[in-house]
């Protein structure tokens, strides 16, 4: 079949789905492509609470946070294609994809980029030892356990502290499989604050910060993992090796933003955009987990909507920046988004720090912003409003953060 | 009944030569898999037959065989890609080894090389170490999937009226007049006319079995990293100059488009023992660095693997008729790969027809041409259109980075998959990036759904790989 329309939304995730809402709202003609049977992603699987609570002032569960966004898109004219899988987006705003009826193709004037992000997969750590069975990341094991009412361990260590990685140890502990710990590479726990008092203290769950696993052993299914302690150059202290007789290893080890089947667009490793979540191709826009890693579906739903408002505005030739000025990561800056910015518009700036700090102060110069942040950490996103800059009449503005002393 | 002991990539093959005389081909494979032992965990090369031992049993099989890769690409529908491979001497030392190269390749009559100079050879890899003077190359040495190869073969015998039988571990072989009669660890047994023993690390002991001695095997450990498709590294398999030991740690560009960078070399005293160490992927890392020093341990690792190849003190192949209608195939460590479609001829042709007098007739009903399930992503959108509006399954994506469709995974299945590991070496399916993180809930579902095994009964690979342990709650 072929179709024709303003805007295809790629990604029926929180962050897909708020674009589609958005795009709709702002009269354009919307595809909602997602390759699972039913959108949401990886809200399905999220059964806890902790979602919403920015974007729908409500504490909700993942399934309960896709729903309201379902309900939101029911009363519209999108079209949503499930269990759909594009193969091919070409540079004439072509895209193909395949379903169970057959190969199809479609005409779009824009295009989202909502696709998500992957796990990195333990595999690609190198650590060495056996090749077992019972090494799962995160998220599989949460598929097991929360989807297919599936068992997939007796007793486990977590390495990775990232929130999935945090909340997983919780959710295998109230399923009766013994948790003997969660293991951190880094000094400071990956994910929220509130979940690690949530998902470890209150289950005397053990953290091990500044340690690693250095090994795996088993045969064909895993039965002891090595640990030990890392000094601050990540080297592994000798003599602090400890052993964990344990079924299952489940990883948390960061997540990767998936830009395929778009190769011609800027990326650094996701979509590198503007704040009206333009790339560097203009009639393709990006929003969520495939730009950069967020800590809060809240934050992706927010960024797919304005992703969604702009293709929109886009493909009925009413958004055109006329100027972008370039975001510049400056002192003890890791991760920055959005990396251009159209001064004609607000900005949310998201961004991580590169260490920890007591008292940090992150400035956007020179635009004169200052913010104090207590107990800065690597893992907990900071957020800035910018307004409209235009009459500044800027090149480059650049972010960045120091300790107060 | 010929009774082939070993479904590896010799074994399935060889297997295949008789199949083609005799109807009646059993092979009987220890493990739960179809070439998951020395098969499995190789470097995938198709080398050009120069650099072996002038005399050797090696360098009379290795390069026949290499010429034998085009028939059986056609014949059983696997991929072979002639990506070439070079011998680059990196300083003035090295330069030696490749005139030692060229005077073997001339010894053992092959004639398809060139000696590049280093413009040339920049020119046709430009990732390569800008220190490489010269290279050895030879442009029909290539790469393909041991693996694949013996399971379209273990099919083509199946196909033939041939049957292939796993988890058969040979534990006692009693005489019987001009027969043997084969016990299995199962309880099971079975009378042969003649077997065929191509147990690889474990042919020896085989051997013994039927009171035979062949030279004693030892396992010798190489690892691996496999990298991602995204970043392009070497066109032609890329070779250090070779030591006494080795061929040395390679850097390979794989069928489906990723590296490989391997293997290490190092005896271990199990023939089990399949674990990497952080010495061996250290030294990977700096060996293969040394050739190609754009290659990215930090981002761009898939996995790292570690495989075992049956060696012997005499270094060559030992192939050759036991006490009575049994045949040894042992010691087929490197280049047996290559080797192997002419080993099986060797076996048939010389070893059965001529050694041991037995007169074949070729089969009039044979059929030689083997399908293999169409990769659709490969296919063209008109073929693969055509193809789900027969079957919807075409149009369902499971695996997202190689591009699976569940039609191919259920053929797979169809075709004997059981495990977790069946369906990935027969489709690629959770072989890539993500390792299995979006499709292998689904798979472990579909293979249950399609078998009706249990969850908990669906394996990674070996008895003793379970992945569920039990239903969360009952339901």
């Amino acid at each position: 079949m072929k179709y024709e329309t303003d805007v295809v939304v790629l990604g029926g995730g929180g962050g897909g789905m708020a674009a589609a809402k958005a795009a709709d709202k702002n009269g354009a003609n919307v595809i909602l492509i997602e390759r699972e049977e039913e959108n949401g992603g990886v809200l399905n699987q999220c059964i806890h609470n902790g979602f919403g609570i920015h974007y729908y002032r409500k504490d909700l569960t993942g399934p309960e946070f896709k729903e309201t966004l379902q309900e939101e898109l029911a009363n519209t004219n999108i079209k949503i294609l499930n269990s759909a899988f594009v193969l091919n987006v070409n540079k004439d705003k072509q895209l193909t994809f395949v379903n169970h009826k057959g190969i199809h193709e479609i005409k779009t004037k824009a295009l989202v980029m909502a696709t998500g992000a992957r796990e990195r997969h333990f595999n690609s750590l190198a650590v060495p030892g056996d090749r077992v069975a019972g090494i799962f990341t995160a998220g599989v094991a949460q598929k097991y356990i929360n989807l297919q009412n599936l068992k997939p361990a007796n007793s486990a260590l977590i390495v990775g502290s990232g929130d999935i990685g945090l909340i997983m140890a919780r959710r295998l502990h109230l399923e009766g499989i013994e948790v003997k710990g969660v293991v951190e590479i880094l000094p400071y726990p990956g994910g929220l604050e509130r979940n690690v008092q949530q998902c470890l203290r209150d289950y005397n769950i053990p953290l091990y910060l500044s340690h690693t696993v250095t090994r795996v052993e088993g045969n064909k299914r895993l039965s002891k993992v090595y640990v030990s302690q890392v000094d601050e150059n990540r080297q592994v202290i000798p003599n602090t090796e400890k052993v964990f007789n344990v079924d299952a290893l489940i990883t948390s080890v960061g997540l990767i933003p998936l830009t395929d089947p778009v190769k011609f667009v800027e990326t650094g490793p996701g979509f590198i955009t503007s704040n009206t979540n333009q790339t560097s191709e203009d009639w393709i826009f990006a929003a969520g987990n495939c730009t950069v890693v967020f800590d809060l579906v809240d934050y992706v739903s927010r960024e797919g909507e304005k992703a969604g408002k702009y293709a929109a505005l886009y493909s009925q030739n009413q958004y055109f920046p006329e100027q972008k000025v370039k975001v510049k990561k400056g002192k003890n800056i890791n991760i920055l988004h959005p990396m251009y910015i159209d001064p004609n518009e607000r900005t949310k700036l998201y961004l991580r720090v590169s260490k920890t700090f007591k008292r940090a102060e992150v400035t956007v110069e020179p635009l004169g912003i200052k913010m104090i942040e207590e107990e800065a950490r690597p893992s907990e996103m900071i957020e800035i409003s910018i307004k409209p800059f235009k009459d500044k009449n800027l090149k480059e503005i650049e972010v960045s953060a120091r300790e107060l002393g | 009944m010929i009774a082939v002991i070993g479904s590896g990539i010799v074994g399935s093959l060889i297997a295949r030569e008789i199949n083609k005389y005799i109807e009646d081909v059993f092979i009987f494979e220890a493990r739960n898999g179809i070439g998951t032992g020395v098969t499995k965990g190789n470097s995938g090369i198709i080398h050009g037959g120069y650099d072996d031992t002038p005399g050797s049993l090696r360098s009379e099989l290795c390069y026949k065989g290499n010429k034998l890769y085009d028939e059986i690409s056609q014949e059983l529908s696997v991929e072979v890609k002639r990506v070439g491979s070079h011998v680059v001497a990196l300083n003035e030392d090295e330069l030696k080894a490749i005139d030692e190269l060229e005077e073997r390749a001339i010894q053992n009559g092959v004639k398809e090389y060139e000696i590049l100079d280093k413009v040339e050879l920049l020119e046709m890899e430009p990732n390569l170490n800008k220190s490489a003077l010269k290279s050895f190359y030879c442009p029909i040495a290539g790469v393909t999937e041991p693996w694949e190869v013996a399971m379209q073969a273990t099919k083509s015998v199946e196909i033939n009226g041939g049957k292939v039988l796993k988890n058969k571990k040979l534990v006692e072989v009693k005489k019987k007049d001009n027969k043997f009669e084969l016990f299995f660890e199962d309880g099971s047994s079975y009378i042969a006319d003649l077997v065929i023993n191509v147990a690889g690390l474990y042919a020896d002991e085989v051997a013994k079995l039927f009171g035979d001695e062949v030279p004693y095997i030892f396992p010798v450990k190489g690892e691996y990293y496999l990298l991602g498709k995204d970043i392009k590294y070497a066109n032609a398999v890329i070779f250090p100059t070779p030591s006494k030991l080795t061929k040395g740690c390679l850097v390979v560009p794989t069928v489906d488009g990723g590296y490989l960078a391997g293997p290490t070399a190092h005896g271990v005293k199990s023939k089990q023992d399949l674990s990497t160490t952080q010495e061996g992927l250290l030294e990977v890392r700096e060996k293969s660095l040394r050739l190609v020093p754009t290659l990215d341990f930090s981002r761009n690792v898939i996995k790292t693997f570690a495989g075992l190849r049956p060696e012997t003190k005499e270094k060559d192949f030992h192939i050759d008729v036991g006490g009575g209608n049994v045949i040894h195939v042992s010691g087929i460590r490197s280049p047996g790969l290559t080797a192997a479609p002419a080993i099986a001829k060797y076996v048939v042709e010389y070893l059965i027809q001529e050694k041991l007098h037995i007169n074949l007739q070729k089969r009039k009903n044979y059929i030689g041409q083997i399908e293999k399930v169409p990769h659709l992503v490969e296919k063209d959108y008109d073929y693969w259109e055509r193809v789900i509006q027969e079957d919807p399954d075409a149009g369902e994506m499971i695996c997202y980075c190689n591009k699976i469709t569940k039609k191919e995974i259920k053929e797979a299945i169809k075709n004997g998959a059981r495990t977790l590991d069946d369906v990935k070496f027969a489709t690629r399916a959770s072989f890539g990036e993500c390792q299995g993180s979006f499709c292998i809930p689904k798979i472990l579902k579909i293979i249950s759904e399609e078998t009706g095994l249990k969850p908990e009964e669906v394996l990674q690979n070996e008895k003793g790989s379970w992945i569920i342990n039990s239903e969360v709650r009952a339901i």
